[in-house]
């Protein structure tokens, strides 16, 4: 049983913690796609600005969270998405709508992102310096232990940044879907990716459309950010290890397809667990009647932990080859 | 009295093709007016500029008097000028009711404030909506296929779905933009009949742009013949029908 819970802990929570973050990050690259048409490369880098931003929030007024009960950074969130949202929809009027003023191609686009990470890199660098930083500052992480099963000593592990990441990830998939098909706004948006022509010949104001796109994409970036760095650490280079799975998840999900993006997300993820997973541990049971000359390896694994980065790159060229326009068949949200 | 579409001296390049050359077009409130033309001769990059799909090189566009040259597509539709397209345009995601519900022009849950802030009202307008895309959907003859994917439609439905469009919202001009092409000839009888009703009983004025003669003949007065970018004759249909230069222009010199 010690190694049924080491597989929950190693794989089905672990698993579903980077599956929730990938999720939330290619909700908005699928997102800015199905608006703007182009892969927005900069997205990771606004998901590292929005954690650098409670990062920052939470340094300057450690405590306010104490009073209610609450890690600080958590507290801090709501403004980190609202300074996040503005920072994405600034960028769009600084970088990208003179060029789609233009009608450029969407390539052009996509390396104007390309210059737009490494603005962010250099700049969250320049501030935050190069180590890594937690975010509890003042408060500490609380770690829960299960014992579930009779005679396991070794204990399920949650955190409480997971369980806040659960439960926030929950909210904003349920607030999109419902913005999508209740709202009119939302309802535009649909309208604006199907045909953008149309959409403008019906009366639906463009621009709003798109800066409301950058509000939610910037919005869910922070949240994404913020969670990864509760869960681990704040890294200026975050964005690093996020970037080809996000994009990833969101070309397994069908780019364009919010549902999608939170169902390749979480393919991406536990693709990820269940590689580097060492699965010389089911074997351990049996060692005794294995034959002397059999040794079991001490790791077993598809891949070494360290080449994990590889793993969505894999099912990406995958998905590319059996089915290119992934598991929901995306074009328009 | 001022023209309701007043084109003033437009002019449109691509690249260097002087597609739209020194322009001048009026159409006449209330009325129904066709626009003819060989191909290339820029009828629908006149309809996009009019539409605000594009803007000109140089010229001015008025609407009522007043000048909307500037404005955005959007802007325009919201100013009571709308369009079809050629090839029919659709939400090919949403059902054809869903479509016709997309329309409506200053709903108040577009803007955020409104949305957050008033929810009843925005659920009491969303009611209208829906009643009135169903009138509409019944008087283009739809009824039948409402929660059909609009993509699923077939291309003359496309087409009466466009006009269905136009429909739900108090316009006062809709630019046609080969509504006719593509739709069957008893389809076609409806449409004529449901554009002249518009014209008759809601006031619509209408800017025609067809090829087929027959419903030109039917529905339109004037029409304004367009060739190389420029207007050529304007006149009843009769008249143009002889005009020699128009034949030219269809046939190229010389043809009987």
């Amino acid at each position: 049983m010690n190694e049924l819970v080491f597989f929950i802990n190693n794989v089905v929570i672990a698993g579903s913690v980077t599956g929730a973050i990938y999720a939330i990050g290619a909700i908005g690259v699928t997102l800015v796609f199905s608006i703007m048409r182009f892969a927005h490369f900069a997205h990771a880098d606004i998901m590292t600005f929005g954690a650098f931003m409670v990062l920052v929030l939470t340094t300057a007024f450690p405590s306010v969270g104490m009073s209610i009960g609450v890690p600080t950074a958590l507290v801090m969130l709501p403004v980190a998405m609202v300074i996040t949202a503005c920072l994405a929809v600034g960028i769009d009027k600084a970088f990208y709508k003179p060029l789609r003023a233009h009608g450029v191609k969407p390539i052009v686009m996509v390396i104007a992102s390309l210059g737009v990470t490494l603005i962010l890199q250099g700049m969250i660098r320049l501030f935050s310096g190069t180590g890594g930083q937690g975010l509890y500052v003042d408060d500490r992480k609380a770690i829960f232990r299960m014992l579930p099963f009779e005679n396991v000593r070794v204990p399920i592990v949650i955190t409480e940044p997971q369980i806040y990441l659960f439960a926030i990830t929950l909210v904003a998939v349920i607030a999109l879907h419902l913005f999508l098909s209740r709202s009119r706004l939302g309802k535009a948006m649909r309208a604006m990716s199907d045909n953008p022509e149309l959409a403008q010949a019906s009366g639906i104001n463009t621009n709003t459309i798109v800066a409301v796109t950058w509000v939610i994409a910037g919005g869910l970036a922070a949240i994404a950010g913020t969670l990864l760095s509760l869960d681990v650490t704040f890294k200026p280079d975050l964005s690093f290890f996020l970037l080809l799975p996000i994009f990833a998840a969101a070309i397994v999900g069908g780019v364009g397809h919010p549902f999608g993006a939170v169902a390749g997300g979480f393919v991406v993820a536990f693709a990820e667990t269940l590689a580097v997973f060492n699965w010389g541990v089911f074997l351990r049971p049996f060692r005794d009647s294995l034959p002397t000359w059999l040794e079991l390896p001490s790791n077993l694994a598809f891949v070494g932990t360290e080449y994990k980065i590889v793993v969505p790159f894999f099912i990406l060229v995958a998905i590319l080859i059996w089915r290119p326009t992934g598991i929901f068949k995306g074009k328009v949200i | 009295m001022t023209p309701l579409i007043d084109v003033q001296q437009v002019n449109k390049a691509f690249g260097g093709l002087q597609v739209i050359d020194n322009c001048s077009i009026r159409v006449e409130k209330g009325s129904i007016t066709g626009m003819i033309g060989p191909n290339g001769a820029g009828k629908s990059t006149l309809f996009n500029l009019m539409a605000g799909a594009l803007s000109p090189d140089s010229g001015r566009i008025l609407l009522e008097g007043e000048d909307i040259t500037a404005l955005s597509a959007d802007q325009r539709f919201h100013k009571g000028l709308l369009r079809t397209f050629q090839i029919a345009h659709e939400f090919s995601q949403m059902s054809a009711l869903e479509n016709l519900m997309m329309v409506p022009p200053q709903q108040a849950g577009e803007n955020l404030f409104t949305a957050w802030l008033k929810p009843g009202l925005v659920r009491r307008e969303e009611a209208e909506v829906h009643r009135r895309a169903l009138e509409v959907i019944d008087f283009i003859g739809l009824h039948h296929v409402r929660n059909e994917l609009a993509g699923n439609l077939s291309g003359g439905q496309k087409k009466l779905l466009e006009l269905g469009r136009t429909m739900m919202t108090n316009a006062k001009i809709v630019l046609l933009d080969e509504i006719a092409a593509g739709v069957n000839r008893t389809l076609l009888g409806d449409l004529i009949s449901n554009i002249e009703r518009l014209n008759r009983e809601m006031g619509y004025t209408f800017l025609v742009i067809e090829h087929d003669m027959d419903m030109i003949a039917r529905l339109c007065d004037p029409v304004i013949v367009l060739a190389q970018g420029q207007v050529m004759v304007e006149g009843h249909i009769e008249d143009i029908q002889n005009n020699p230069d128009v034949i030219d222009a269809y046939f190229g010199a010389g043809a009987a």
